[in-house]
């Protein structure tokens, strides 16, 4: 897309022949990502806080609502990474097929292990030139589908599990989720758990982060852009 | 043994009044959650029921739940509940002793077949074929197998019972095993904690001996009417709670004002339990009121799940360091992982910064290539 600033004046001698421009990912899922990534921020920052609480505020209990609000916030942005969520899960059925790729791992595929093979080894600077794919690259899809696939499963059923200790017996949160606390040893070990899947996001969100930038600059398709239009771009119309 | 006596001849036997009678069935039904109008209906129940033999067992245990359960506060409770329940086998608490005392649980076993009540304090070890708890000469082991079989229902008490507690931490060298992991075919109601509170004990052996079932269970198998709430849920220092103040050390100012303990390891959060209602010595104080934080005994392998006085549980039990937990644990990961996107970028940028040379060199750069 870069020719299109091109002056007319150079055009003959610059404009490559052929640039191809696809539509991967639509409207629905670029909107779901960004507000994603926004509650999983806001769950991070106050999940910490709620771990790991903010110093003591002094006065009248009355006259501050400090913990109170953090905990809102976090079940606020819960909600809405749920939410959230569950519409991705029905974009799957009804959008593109690049929509289901979060929720698929070829695992009989050969194609799809060889291909990870080979972008594992250009993450590791075995290879000089990385192959062009127009959705996720199987490394990129392995890592969405458990961190993001299965993570947001495991944050949420955790999580609503939790918020059942509060919300009481008889509530749905504790009909449809309450069974997680014996199963994962007790409410202290669920807590447990659930800091350790946030940490498990962290380290996800700063990879996903590095790997989308990078791949932005050196590999040969567009990357971050693709998630704000919509649109991969690729640099160079070779065939492979 | 007194055969076929209801309740309430057993009581008016022992001097109670009538009086006294019709106020403990209100204190009872109180207790229980229950609405006035069950009044009448536990008062017809203790007149016309014959009372139901209860069996106190003792295994691997410190005995704590029967200190607690002998001081059940309320005098009322405490009179009638210790008269009533005919408790015609606890080895620590009757007055006969030895053969006599086993006389007795075999009696009460054949008269009163599948229909008493087996109250287990403790747990018993299986590693050694039970022979780290001897009791009457046999592995209590054994004791328990042979009394559970006839039993209508098994009451856990303490967390012993019904967890294992103390003696089934890590690395449980006698292989101290619950209740309900060894009797697997009958009802068991469990009433942790270290130990149970005293009305929490009499109210649930009150409900099953009066209504003639078992009292409502949750998912762990506690009953509902005193297990459903964590103590955090009631806790009179939750507003310091949501308003951020916090006991930062034992010795500040907060914990002078009664902050909240959230932060010096209070597990009031995590703990189910009625401490923060019922409280202990006739509703005088729970641990909380009393400036220390709960340490959770009533939940689940509660000795494992250290520190006492930390917010985050350690998890050197699973093959992390001693003082790792969840952050520790996670901000390394994240630190190592860190450092290796950052080496990688540089290498990245290297590697790009060499294949720009060799191509500007080779003089055939491609539009926008970078690999």
């Amino acid at each position: 897309m870069a020719s299109l600033d091109h002056t007319p004046a150079d055009a003959g001698a610059e404009r490559p022949s052929r640039v191809t421009a696809v539509y991967v990912y639509e409207a629905p899922v670029r909107l779901w990502h960004w507000i994603n990534a926004l509650a999983i921020t806001v769950l991070t920052v106050t999940g910490y806080l709620i771990g790991t609480p903010l110093p003591t505020m002094s006065g009248e209990p009355s006259a501050h609502y400090v913990m109170g609000t953090i905990r809102f916030l976090h079940f606020a942005a819960g909600y809405i990474f749920a939410v959230g969520f569950i519409f991705r899960i029905y974009w799957a059925f009804v959008g593109n097929h690049h929509a289901r790729q979060l929720f698929v791992l070829p695992f009989w595929r050969r194609s799809f292990w060889a291909g990870l093979i080979d972008e594992a080894e250009w993450y590791l600077f075995m290879k000089s030139r990385p192959k062009k794919y127009i959705g996720h690259n199987p490394l990129a899809q392995f890592a969405m589908f458990w961190a993001i696939g299965l993570g947001s499963v495991f944050m949420i059923v955790t999580g609503f599990a939790l918020y059942s200790e509060g919300a009481g017996p008889g509530s749905w949160q504790d009909h449809l989720f309450g069974w997680v606390i014996p199963l994962m040893g007790g409410s202290m070990a669920l807590h447990t758990w659930h800091h350790l899947g946030m940490w498990a996001i962290v380290i996800f969100v700063m990879i996903h982060v590095y790997a989308a930038i990078r791949e932005d600059i050196m590999s040969r398709q567009s990357m971050v852009s693709t998630m704000i239009s919509g649109t991969r771009t690729f640099k160079d119309d070779d065939p492979d | 043994m007194q055969g076929l006596e209801t309740f309430y001849e057993v009581m008016r036997r022992q001097g109670i009044t009538r009086r006294s009678f019709l106020k403990y069935c209100s204190l009872t039904a109180a207790a229980l959650g229950l609405g006035p109008e069950f009044v009448p209906q536990i008062a017809h129940a203790m007149e016309t029921k014959p009372r139901t033999p209860v069996l106190w067992l003792h295994g691997l245990e410190c005995t704590c739940c029967s200190e607690s359960f002998i001081r059940s506060a309320h005098p009322l409770a405490k009179d009638v509940v210790l008269s009533m329940i005919s408790l015609d086998y606890d080895d620590t608490l009757m007055a006969s002793a030895g053969h006599q005392a086993e006389a007795i649980l075999h009696e009460v076993m054949e008269t009163y077949k599948g229909n008493y009540i087996l109250a287990v304090e403790g747990n018993p070890p299986l590693n050694e074929d039970g022979m780290f708890c001897i009791v009457g000469g046999k592995p209590f082991l054994d004791q328990l197998r042979f009394v559970a079989k006839d039993a209508k229902a098994i009451i856990s008490w303490g967390s012993c019972a019904s967890h294992g507690c103390v003696q089934a931490a890590r690395p449980n060298p006698t292989r101290a095993t619950p209740v309900h992991e060894v009797i697997t075919d009958k009802p068991i109601i469990k009433v942790p904690g270290c130990p149970p509170i005293a009305e929490v004990m009499t109210g649930v052996i009150t409900y099953m001996l009066t209504f003639d079932r078992i009292p409502e269970l949750d998912r762990q198998g506690r009953p509902k009417m005193f297990y459903s709430q964590r103590i955090h849920d009631k806790c009179y220092r939750r507003p310091h709670f949501d308003a951020g103040q916090f006991v930062e050390a034992f010795d500040d100012e907060g914990a002078r004002k009664g902050y909240c303990l959230y932060k010096v390891g209070c597990k009031g959060p995590t703990t189910y339990n009625a401490c923060s209602t019922v409280r202990w010595n006739d509703g005088t104080s729970f641990p909380i009121q009393a400036g220390h934080g709960c340490i959770g005994c009533s939940e689940d392998g509660f000795w494992d799940r250290g520190s006492w006085y930390a917010r985050l549980t350690d998890l050197h039990g699973v093959g992390f360091g001693i003082e790792a937990n969840a952050d520790k644990v996670g901000l390394t990961a994240a630190g190592v992982v860190g450092g290796a996107v950052a080496v990688h970028a540089a290498i990245s940028a290297l590697k790009r910064a060499q294949h720009k040379e060799d191509n500007g060199s080779n003089g055939s750069s491609r539009t926008g290539d970078a690999a």
